[in-house]
């Protein structure tokens, strides 16, 4: 006879087990990019989805509330700024996290009818996730920039680079991601931070198809030159697949895997497979880091956005050993610790993923699976590798680090999750 | 009015992570108001455009190309900070010496490292002691649970749980245990040999396996129990368990059983157990009569005797180790005042004391002691009992309790005799003799006499030999055993009379 608490016990241990299942068993491919409005039919006119855990424009940090009015006037609902911010204020817009609608975006993480997304579709479920398109470096509207440069970028990126990368991709089968992922990890990326490697190898795979279809030589150069100018260009790739690997797995009963965690500049939110879509929420913490000539600590907002979805399936922070320059940020870090980032957070997971491996680790795979309890159990929260925005509206990116998931949002989610299975 | 100035290095990449650490230095530099290495691409250039740190001629840098900028307070500070910036660029790395050494934060981390591993030392806070302890019998690991403050019932629990599963768990409160000659906690440097010890008591184990040691001989296995097993709720679970890896251990050709005075069923029961055994045994129930006993199991009253018991040897006839003239009683003074740290060390003590008719107090009184305050003139305190430690560090591993005991005790003019422990080994105070040896000194040359012995092997880090020796520099009488230590003080009253 087993004990209630072994039973539990139990429960836990094979859900977990399924979970892991979905993880390694999904097969990301990037198939299309089209409007958001087609790939999800839910949005509507007036309807803006942001990164991190909902909240509303009363209590958005400075770069949400930039990236907020950019994107009304973007798409028209404002003629400038000083009318979005109005309109914002008097409630008229719709403030949905990206989440909700099998989303993902970075820092800010504006999704809204207009622009463009990647379309990932994990072929082991079926399911789709969306992603907009990297806008570069410098003045952008993920880092709360909105100025007029912000928005001819986006709609260049709507007009022009966005259905052409539809076109090129519908012609073929579809990209691959997890292999890509896999050989960026031996060429320097943890693909939060890092994305160089997978970057360059997506533009190596994609150029020809672009070639073919695209006639406008001109345009053509632009889009390469685009892409290939952007270190980050993959960064919101990696995200699209890590939410289209995570949505399969966010309702497996008794599971205390973590299938989201994210972050909308004020708060820290993450879900839990055994939980659903609740969210489990705390004060967003301040990045350590590095800063951009003119810039420091002063000027950095709490940290942001849904990226944190890929260090959810074990690689930014989680994947460190791989671009140890990265560990670099770290108050005291050198790269060649970088290492023990990555073997901490196998304290806080249930398993390895065998295709995702890191050369200096001897092959091992990147810690995958973040486990609630071993992360209550042991003190121990993920390590997360992101940027830093200006505080302020409109000005943009101003540095990067490291930052830590707060301990509270996992200890509310247990208690939630001890609540549900009838542990006292 | 500030300065710009820029160096462009074409043809130089290095990474992004290492320039910014380099700006931040260079920033810090006396004069300089800002500073930055970047790689020229576009979007860069306008990051040093927009904190005024861009000259005009660096505009035609590109991707390929790094630019150190600095704007200061004056050319000469430009200047410096840009030697600086390249100093910092063409030093020689001097990389992260040493091997990485991330340590395990997890039981399950650490048997991923360790996949042979098959013990598990328990230190934690005691609300969490019995949840680990679960956690590493459920992952097929004896349990060594150093962590006190663990219930009763979980004890039981754990305990009958381990058995189960064929696994023994030491404690909770277990202080020491030597495993296949490895010391655990506070154990000493002992030779591996044929003697296996069991002991619900650390410094019992200690004494023993160090009187063993210095006999010449060794210990196969040494395992703690904790204090509760031989209880009637325990029911001696892991005593007889540990018997039973004992008994199967081929290297193990004698067994000695050291407890406080068990409960009588339980007694009864190890011992019938002991009676089946194929090998010779030593029990040692410090403070009780000697019960009816097997063939094969001698009974001994104090730890010195169950070593000489185990090895065949007496000391009897051995000459004295050490030669400490014994100053005389100075007049008017009557009583002996003890201060143990090891609590099994104090009753040994005692044992001795009775056994020479000679009533004496304690806080931890054995059968036929007194309690302290019920007026009896010779007072042996257990200094290692909760009411000395709360709050506070053990006086094995921290003195200052003893120090302070100590210090009354000298000034005390009803003091004839002082009867210290001096307990050596890993996990004990560096030099406790040393301690000591100061604290007697500061009280001058008016004061009782002091009598001790040393707990330890001249193997261990502190070497019982250098610790006898600092002793006897210091005036302090020092005794072969534990035992004899307590002879010698009541003999010093003797000779007084």
């Amino acid at each position: 006879m087993m004990t209630t608490s072994e039973k539990v016990g139990s429960n836990i241990r094979k859900a977990n087990a399924e979970a892991i299942r979905r993880i390694l068993e999904a097969k990301p491919v990037l198939i299309d990019v089209v409007p958001a409005s087609e790939a999800i039919p839910a949005l509507q006119e007036g309807m803006i989805l942001h990164a991190g855990p909902p909240i509303d424009w009363g209590n958005m940090c400075g770069p949400m509330r930039g990236a907020v009015t950019g994107i009304a006037v973007f798409e028209g609902w404002a003629t400038d700024l000083a009318e979005a911010e109005q309109l914002a204020e008097s409630g008229a817009f719709s403030l949905n996290p990206n989440h909700d609608f099998g989303a993902v975006g970075p820092m800010t993480g504006m999704t809204t009818l207009s622009q463009p997304v990647l379309v990932v579709e994990n072929r082991a479920s079926g399911n789709h996730a969306f992603c907009t398109i990297n806008e570069g470096l410098g003045k952008v509207m993920r880092f709360g920039g909105n100025d007029a440069s912000v928005l001819k970028r986006l709609g260049w990126l709507r007009d022009t680079l966005g259905p052409a990368l539809g076109v090129a991709l519908r012609a073929g089968k579809g990209i691959e991601l997890k292999p890509l992922v896999a050989r960026g990890l031996t060429m320097g990326d943890e693909m939060h931070q890092r994305n160089l490697g997978c970057s360059s190898l997506l533009l190596r795979t994609l150029a020809p198809d672009l070639a073919r279809t695209v006639d406008d030589r001109t345009a053509l150069a632009e889009m390469l030159s685009f892409i290939g100018s952007n270190d980050q260009f993959f960064l919101n790739l990696a995200m699209a697949l890590g939410k289209a690997i995570m949505d399969p797995v966010c309702d497996i009963d008794c599971s205390s895997v973590v299938t989201a965690m994210t972050r909308n500049g004020t708060d820290f939110g993450i879900r839990v497979s055994g939980l659903g879509d609740e969210w489990f929420t705390a004060p967003v913490e301040m990045p350590e880091g590095l800063y951009f000539p003119g810039f420091s600590a002063d000027d950095a907002n709490p940290d942001m956005g849904d990226s944190t979805i890929v260090e959810t399936i074990g690689l930014g922070g989680f994947a460190m050993a791989a671009a140890p320059a990265v560990a670099g940020f770290v108050g005291a870090g050198t790269p060649s610790i970088a290492a023990d980032f990555t073997r901490t957070m196998g304290e806080i997971t249930l398993t390895q993923n065998p295709e995702w491996t890191i050369p200096a680790l001897d092959y091992q795979g990147v810690p995958t699976g973040i486990d609630i309890r071993l992360v209550v159990e042991t003190g121990i929260t993920p390590t997360i590798n992101t940027g830093i925005a200006h505080r302020k509206p409109g000005i943009g990116q101003v540095g990067a680090g490291v930052v830590k998931a707060p301990l509270a949002c996992f200890e509310l989610a247990l208690k939630a999750l001890a609540t549900r299975l009838g542990v006292r | 009015m500030s300065k710009i100035v820029n160096r462009v290095c074409a043809g130089l990449f290095l990474d992004s992570v290492i320039l910014m650490q380099i700006s931040r230095s260079i920033t810090r530099l006396d004069g300089v108001e800002d500073a930055a290495l970047m790689i020229g691409t576009p979007s860069n250039l306008d990051l040093l455009d927009n904190a005024k740190l861009l000259a005009r001629a660096s505009r035609k840098a590109t991707g390929g190309d790094l630019i150190l900028a600095v704007r200061a307070r004056d050319e000469t500070a430009a200047a410096s900070a840009l030697a600086k910036a390249e100093i910092l660029l063409e030093r020689p790395t001097v990389g992260h010496t040493g091997t990485t050494t991330l340590r395990p934060r997890t039981l399950r981390s650490a048997q991923d490292i360790l996949p042979a591993a098959n013990l598990a030392l328990i230190s934690v806070p005691g609300d969490f002691a019995a949840a680990e302890a679960r956690k590493a019998l459920r992952a097929g690991l004896n349990v060594m649970l150093f962590s006190d403050n663990v219930s009763l019932s979980e004890e039981v629990s754990l305990k009958r749980e381990a058995v189960a599963a064929g696994l023994l768990v030491m404690g909770p409160d277990c202080g020491t245990a030597i495993i296949g000659g490895v010391p655990l906690a506070f154990a000493n440097q002992i030779p591996q040999g044929a003697i296996g010890i069991i002991g619900a008591s650390g410094t019992g184990i200690q004494e023993v396996s160090s009187l063993i040691a210095q006999a010449g001989y060794g210990v196969s296995h040494a395992l703690g129990v904790g204090g509760r097993d031989l209880s009637d709720p325990v029911g001696g679970i892991s005593t007889l368990a540990a018997l039973a890896m004992l008994e199967a251990d081929s290297a193990t050709r004698h067994i000695v059983l050291i407890s406080k005075p068990p409960s009588q069923s339980v007694a009864k029961r190890v011992i019938d157990t002991l009676a089946h055994s194929e090998k010779p045994c030593t029990v040692c129930f410090l403070g009780a009569d000697a019960p009816s006993l097997p063939d094969n199991v001698s009974f001994a009253r104090t730890l010195k005797a169950a070593a000489e018991l185990a090895t065949g040897r007496s000391s009897k006839n051995k000459r004295p180790e050490f030669k400490s003239v014994i100053p005389p009683v100075p007049p008017g003074r009557q009583r002996i005042h003890g201060l143990f740290c090891g609590g099994t060390l104090s009753s040994e003590a005692q044992v001795v004391f009775l056994d020479q008719g000679v009533s004496v107090a304690s806080n931890a009184p054995i059968p036929g002691a007194e309690a302290v305050g019920s007026g009896t003139s010779h007072v042996l305190i257990d200094l290692g009992s909760d009411e000395y430690t709360r709050g506070r560090p053990h006086p094995m591993i921290d003195p200052t309790v003893r120090d302070e005991e100590l210090t009354k005790a000298l000034a005390d003019p009803t003091i004839a005799v002082i009867l210290l422990d001096v307990v050596i080994g890993f996990g004990a105070h560096p030099d406790p003799a040393g301690t000591i040896v100061q604290v007697v000194a500061a009280a001058g040359t008016e004061r009782p006499i002091v009598v001790a012995s040393v707990t330890g092997t001249d193997d261990d880090p502190q070497d019982r030999r250098t610790q006898v020796a600092k002793l006897v520099d210091g005036g302090i009488v020092v005794a072969p055993t534990n035992a004899d230590a307590a002879k010698l003080a009541l003999s010093c009253l003797v000779r007084d009379d």
